[in-house]
C-alpha cells in the first residue's frame, strides 16, 4: 500500500484564485478583434451585413485565430461503431464536420476548430471606427441643441432667491428653534397652544415682515431680542408676546424652495440619401450604393443620439421614397440630378432646419447626367454643400465602365466647398477606403 | 469521464463530506491493493465548475505558461458548457508521482466512489504503462510545467522580449509541437552514434570466409549530411541548427517540445487507459457491496459512460470490452477458441496486467481486438464520397481486417502524418527538406501551407515538404516568395 491519500477541501479562495486563464482570454479577445479589424474591408463588402439591424449577431469569419497543424484530408477514412446494422453504401453524416460524430483528440482533423466568432453589428461598427484612426474626429464635440426647457421644485434650501421663500416652512422652523431652546420651554409650549388657531393664517405675513428686520439687522445672534414694535401688529407674534418677550425669526429660519431647470439638450442628425434610379443603375451599382448608405448611416447613429434618415430617388424627377422602394424598385428614363437636390433641399426646409439639425446629405449615381443638368446641379450641389454638415457625391462605376461613361466628377470639381467631397467606386473594395476619405471632411459648423 | 447534459443523473445536492469521502477512499484502496492495482499516491482536489474548466483548458496543469490559445480553449470550454452542448467531466487526473485528481464537488457521494476508483485504475496505468515510464518521469512533472510557465512569463515580462515575440515562436512551435517522435522507448541516437551506425553499416560484418568470397565494395557514407538519419524531431531539430535563433527562442522550442511529448502518451493510450480505469471501476464497485440506491446509481452512471455511441469510437466503451474479453478468454474461453489459439497460458489476470504494461493504443486494437468483438460492436469503415460520410466497410468477413486497419490507423499518434528532416542544406542553400511518410493519406493542403509558413518562420529560410498529393509526388515549397507546389518526378 502506497503512501497516505490527501484530499483537498475546495475553498472559495481557490475558486477565485482559479481564474487563471484571464489573461489569456484577453489576449485571445484581443487577437479576434486585431483579426475583425484586419479584415473590416472584407466582412463590410459581405452583401449579408449590409442592412442588417443593430443588435443582430453576425457571423465573421476569422484568419489568424485558427491553430494549423499538419493534417491529413480529405481523402482519409475513419472508423467508427454503428447502431448494430451498418451496411456499405449507408450514409453517416456530412464531410466537413468531424468524422459522423466528434472526435477524441480535438485538432487532429482540420474542421473542428472553430474559425468564426459571433460579433453584433454594434460591435462590428465600433471596432470599423475604430479603425478609421481619425482623432480629431472623435474629439469634436457633437452639436447640441437645446430643446426643451423645463423647471422642477426640489426640495428646500436655506439660502436662495426671495421670491422663493417658503413662508410656512420658515415659520416652523422658528417655532421648531422655539420649542428646542430649553428656557422658553413651557412658556412656548403653551403659546403654541393657544395661538395655534391664528398662527395658521397669520404665519405669512409675520414672516413677511420678520425677513424685512433681519435684513436690516443682519447678524443679530441667537436669540437676541429685536425691536418689539416692529412687529408688534402681527396677530401670530401677539400670542407670544401676551406670555413673554417676542421672539423673533434668525436668518436660519429661512426656507426657499428649490427649484432645478431641466435642459434636454438634443443631437438631431439627418442622414439624406439621394440615389440615381434612372435605367443605367444597376443591381451591382445599387449595392455598392448601397453599402455606402449603411455605413454613413451606422456612422451617423454613433455620435447622435436622434438620427433620421430620408431616402430620395431620383431619375428625372425626384421623390422622397421608403427604404424598401429605395434600393429595390428599378425606374428606368434619363437622369436630372438636379431635381434629386432640389427634392433634398425642399425636404430640409420643409422638416430639417439647419440650425436644428445636422445635415448627413449623400448622392450616389453612375454619373450619367444630361449635360443640360449640370449648371443646375452644380448650383443645387453648392447650396446642399452649404447648409449639410457634410455633403458627398459618390460616382459608382464598376470596373472599367468609366471610360466610356460620362462622368460628374469633373462638374463637381468646380465646388470649392471643404465639406463636400467627391468619391469614385469601383468594387466592393473600395467602399471602406472611401467612405474613410468621405468622414476625413467631416466639419461640425459653429451653431 | 464525463456527465452527459440533461442526462445526468446526480442530485445536485451534496449528501457527503470530506470524511465520507476519506472513508470511502481507505475501502477503494483495500480493495485495489487487494486486486494488485500498484499506483502512485494520490491526491484529491476538489473544485467547482470554474475551477474545472480552468483546469480543463491548461490540460489539467496546476501552473501552465500562458498563451491565447488557451484563453480560445477555455471560452470554447465555457460556451459549449454553458449551452449545455457538453458536460464536465467527472474528474481529471494527471500523469504525476504524487497523481493529482480532481473531483467535481457538485457530484453526489456515488459519483465520487465511482471516480475515486476509476482514478486509481488511471493512476496503475501511468505508473505502470510502458509509454508513460519511457516518456515522462512522473515526479518531476508539475515541477517542470511550473519551471516552464515560470520562464515564458519571464520572457513575456522582459521589456527586450515581450509578448509578442514570444507568441511569434509559440504559435509557431505549437503547430509543430504534434511532429515529434512516438515511441520513447525507443533510444534516439545523438548525432556521433549515428554516425557510428553508418559506419557499422557500411563496414558490414566481418566475413569469416574473406578469402574465398569476392571483396565487397565499401559504400563511404556521406558524414557531412545534417541530420544523418531523417529526423522525426521537428522542434528540436530546428533548436539545433537554426544558429539565428535566440537563446529564449530556443527555449520555448524546447519548451514546447518538452510538453509535447508528456502528452503523447496519453494521446497513444487513451482507449488502453480509459478502457483499463473504468474496468477497475466497476470491478472494484461490485465488489464494494454497496447499498441498493447507491448501486442502482452506479449501474446508471456507469453505463452511461460505457456505452456505445453510434457515429463515434467511446474510447471506454471500447477498451472496457477489449479488456474484458481478454481476461475472458483467458478465464474461461470457448471451445473454438481453445481450438484456434490452444490452452490460456496465464490466467487472466496475469495477462490483462501484462497487457497493461506492455501495450498501447495500436498494438492493443491490433492483438486483441477480435472479429467477433468488432461485429458485435458494429464497427464500420465510412469515407468521403462528395459531400456525404458514406459507410464503406462493414466488419464482415471479408472487411473486417480492413476496417481494423483503418480504425487502427486513426487512433493515437496515427492520425498525426508523420514528417522527417531530411536534409538541412538542401540545394548547398540551408534549404529545410522535409518528408511526408505518405501512408495513403494525403495531407489537408490549407493546413499544410499554413503550417509550413510556420515552420518557414522558425527556420528563417526557405523549406520545403515532400508528399503525395492525388497520388503524385509533389514538394510543397515555402519561402519569401510565398507557397508552391510543384509536381515531382
Amino acid at each position: 500500500m502506497s503512501g497516505d491519500t490527501i484530499f483537498r477541501e475546495y475553498r472559495i479562495s481557490d475558486a477565485e484564485r482559479s481564474d487563471r486563464s484571464a489573461g489569456d482570454r484577453l489576449r485571445h479577445r484581443q487577437k479576434v478583434r486585431e483579426s475583425i479589424r484586419e479584415n473590416i474591408a472584407d466582412i463590410i463588402a459581405e452583401e449579408s451585413i449590409i442592412g442588417k439591424n443593430k443588435d443582430r449577431v453576425i457571423k465573421v469569419p476569422l484568419r489568424g485565430i485558427k491553430e494549423y497543424r499538419f493534417v491529413f484530408g480529405d481523402n482519409s477514412p475513419g472508423a467508427s461503431q454503428g447502431d448494430g446494422d451498418s451496411r456499405p453504401g449507408q450514409v453517416v453524416g456530412k464531410t466537413g464536420k468531424d468524422g459522423p460524430g466528434k472526435g477524441d483528440e480535438a485538432g487532429d482533423r482540420p474542421g473542428v476548430d472553430y474559425y468564426e466568432t459571433d460579433v453584433t453589428l454594434e460591435e462590428l461598427v465600433e471596432i470599423m471606427f475604430e479603425d478609421l484612426e481619425l482623432p480629431n474626429l472623435e474629439r469634436r464635440a457633437l452639436r447640441e441643441i437645446q430643446s426643451d426647457y423645463s423647471s422642477r421644485r426640489k426640495g428646500y434650501r436655506k439660502v436662495g432667491i426671495r421670491i422663493r421663500l417658503d413662508k410656512r416652512r420658515t415659520a416652523k422652523q422658528r417655532v421648531m428653534r422655539m420649542l428646542a431652546s430649553d428656557k422658553r420651554n413651557d412658556a412656548a409650549a403653551r403659546a403654541l397652544e393657544e395661538s395655534k388657531a391664528d398662527r395658521e393664517i397669520g404665519a405669512d405675513a409675520d414672516v413677511e415682515g420678520a425677513l424685512d428686520e433681519i435684513a436690516l439687522e443682519e447678524g443679530a445672534l441667537d436669540g437676541q431680542p429685536l425691536d418689539e414694535n416692529a412687529l408688534a401688529d402681527s396677530p401670530g407674534i401677539a400670542a407670544f408676546q401676551r406670555v413673554r418677550k417676542r421672539y423673533p425669526f434668525h436668518q436660519n429660519d429661512l426656507r426657499y424652495k428649490h427649484v432645478e431647470i431641466d435642459t434636454k439638450e438634443e443631437s438631431n442628425a439627418a442622414v439624406i440619401c439621394i440615389m440615381d434610379t434612372s435605367g443605367s443603375m444597376d443591381t451591382m451599382k445599387k449595392y455598392l450604393a448601397r453599402s455606402f448608405f449603411f455605413l454613413l448611416y451606422q456612422f451617423i447613429s454613433t455620435r447622435y443620439r436622434n438620427v433620421e434618415i430620408v431616402f430620395i430617388a431620383h431619375h428625372t424627377e425626384a421623390s422622397e421614397v421608403t427604404e424598401e422602394e429605395f434600393f429595390h424598385k428599378g425606374e428606368s428614363g434619363g437622369t436630372f440630378i438636379s431635381s434629386g437636390y432640389a427634392k433634398a433641399l425642399e425636404i430640409i426646409a420643409a422638416r430639417y432646419h439647419p440650425s436644428l439639425w445636422n445635415l448627413y446629405a449623400f448622392h450616389c449615381s453612375d454619373g450619367d447626367n444630361f449635360d443640360s443638368d449640370n449648371p443646375a446641379a452644380l448650383k443645387d450641389a453648392e447650396e446642399l454643400a452649404e447648409i449639410c454638415n457634410l455633403f458627398g457625391y459618390g460616382e459608382i462605376k464598376p470596373m472599367g465602365s468609366r471610360y466610356y461613361e460620362s462622368s460628374m466628377l469633373n462638374v463637381f470639381r468646380r465646388i470649392q466647398a471643404p465639406n463636400f467631397h467627391t468619391v469614385l467606386i469601383e468594387r466592393k473594395e473600395d467602399i471602406w477606403p472611401s467612405f474613410k476619405a468621405f468622414l476625413a471632411k467631416d466639419r461640425v459648423k459653429e451653431a | 469521464m464525463s456527465a452527459t447534459p440533461h442526462e445526468g443523473t446526480s442530485p445536485r445536492i451534496a449528501t457527503w463530506d470530506l470524511r465520507d469521502l476519506v472513508e470511502w477512499d481507505l475501502k477503494i484502496r483495500a480493495k485495489a491493493d487487494e486486486f494488485g492495482l500498484d499506483y502512485y499516491p494520490q491526491e484529491f482536489e476538489l473544485c467547482d465548475h470554474t475551477g474545472m474548466l480552468g483546469y480543463m483548458a491548461y490540460s489539467g496543469m496546476p501552473s501552465h505558461y500562458p498563451h491565447w490559445s488557451y484563453g480560445k480553449s477555455y471560452e470554447k470550454l465555457k460556451t459549449l458548457y454553458d449551452h449545455g452542448v457538453s458536460g464536465l467531466p467527472y474528474e481529471m487526473v494527471i500523469n504525476s508521482n504524487p497523481a493529482i485528481a480532481y473531483l467535481m464537488r457538485d457530484n453526489s457521494l456515488l459519483l465520487h466512489i465511482l471516480t475515486i476508483a476509476h482514478v486509481y485504475g488511471h493512476n496503475d496505468f501511468f505508473k505502470n504503462n510502458f509509454t508513460f515510464k519511457s516518456a515522462t518521469r512522473a515526479e518531476l512533472t508539475i515541477e517542470s510545467f511550473k519551471a516552464a510557465a515560470m520562464r515564458v512569463r519571464r520572457y513575456v515580462e522582459d521589456p527586450s522580449i515581450g509578448v509578442e515575440k514570444v507568441e511569434r515562436i509559440l504559435d509557431a512551435a505549437h503547430a509543430l509541437s504534434w511532429q515529434c517522435r512516438r515511441n520513447f522507448a525507443i533510444k534516439k541516437l545523438s548525432p556521433f552514434e549515428q554516425m557510428a551506425r553508418a559506419e557499422d553499416t557500411a563496414q558490414g560484418q566481418a566475413d569469416p570466409f574473406q578469402k574465398i568470397h569476392a571483396r565487397k565494395n565499401i559504400e563511404v557514407p556521406d558524414f557531412h549530411k545534417v541530420p544523418l538519419e531523417p529526423d522525426e524531431d521537428l522542434l528540436l531539430f530546428i533548436r539545433d541548427h537554426n544558429p539565428f535563433l535566440a537563446d529564449f527562442e530556443k527555449d520555448l522550442l524546447s519548451i514546447v517540445d518538452q510538453e509535447a511529448k508528456y502528452f503523447i502518451s496519453m494521446m497513444e493510450t487513451k482507449i488502453m487507459n480509459e478502457g483499463w480505469a473504468s474496468y477497475w471501476h466497476k470491478k472494484i464497485l461490485e465488489s464494494l457491496d454497496l447499498d441498493q440506491g447507491l448501486h442502482l446509481e452506479f449501474i446508471v452512471n456507469h453505463n452511461q459512460v460505457c456505452r456505445p455511441i453510434p457515429g463515434q469510437i467511446n474510447p471506454y466503451h471500447l477498451g472496457l470490452k477489449i479488456w474484458e474479453d481478454i481476461y475472458r478468454r483467458f478465464t474461461t474461453p470457448t471451445k473454438d477458441e481453445i481450438k484456434r489459439d490452444g490452452p490460456p497460458a496465464k490466467s487472466g489476470m496475469e495477462k490483462i496486467f501484462e497487457v497493461r504494461e506492455v501495450e498501447r493504443d495500436a498494438s492493443f486494437l491490433r492483438r486483441y481486438l477480435t472479429e467477433d468483438l468488432m461485429r458485435e460492436m458494429d464497427i464500420f469503415e465510412y469515407e468521403a464520397r462528395g459531400e456525404e460520410l458514406v459507410v464503406s466497410k462493414v466488419a464482415d468477413d471479408e472487411g473486417w481486417k480492413e476496417v481494423k486497419a483503418t480504425l487502427i490507423k486513426s487512433v493515437g499518434t496515427n492520425s498525426i502524418p508523420v514528417l522527417k528532416v531530411e536534409d538541412a542544406d538542401f540545394g548547398q542553400n540551408r534549404t529545410l527538406y522535409v518528408k511526408h511518410d505518405h501512408d495513403g493519406r494525403d495531407l489537408h493542403i490549407e493546413y499544410a501551407e499554413k503550417s509550413l509558413n510556420y515552420l518557414q518562420r522558425l527556420w528563417g529560410r526557405e523549406v520545403v515538404l515532400e508528399t503525395v498529393l492525388d497520388g503524385k509526388r509533389s514538394l510543397l515549397c515555402c519561402n519569401d516568395r510565398g507557397f508552391s507546389v510543384r509536381a515531382l518526378k
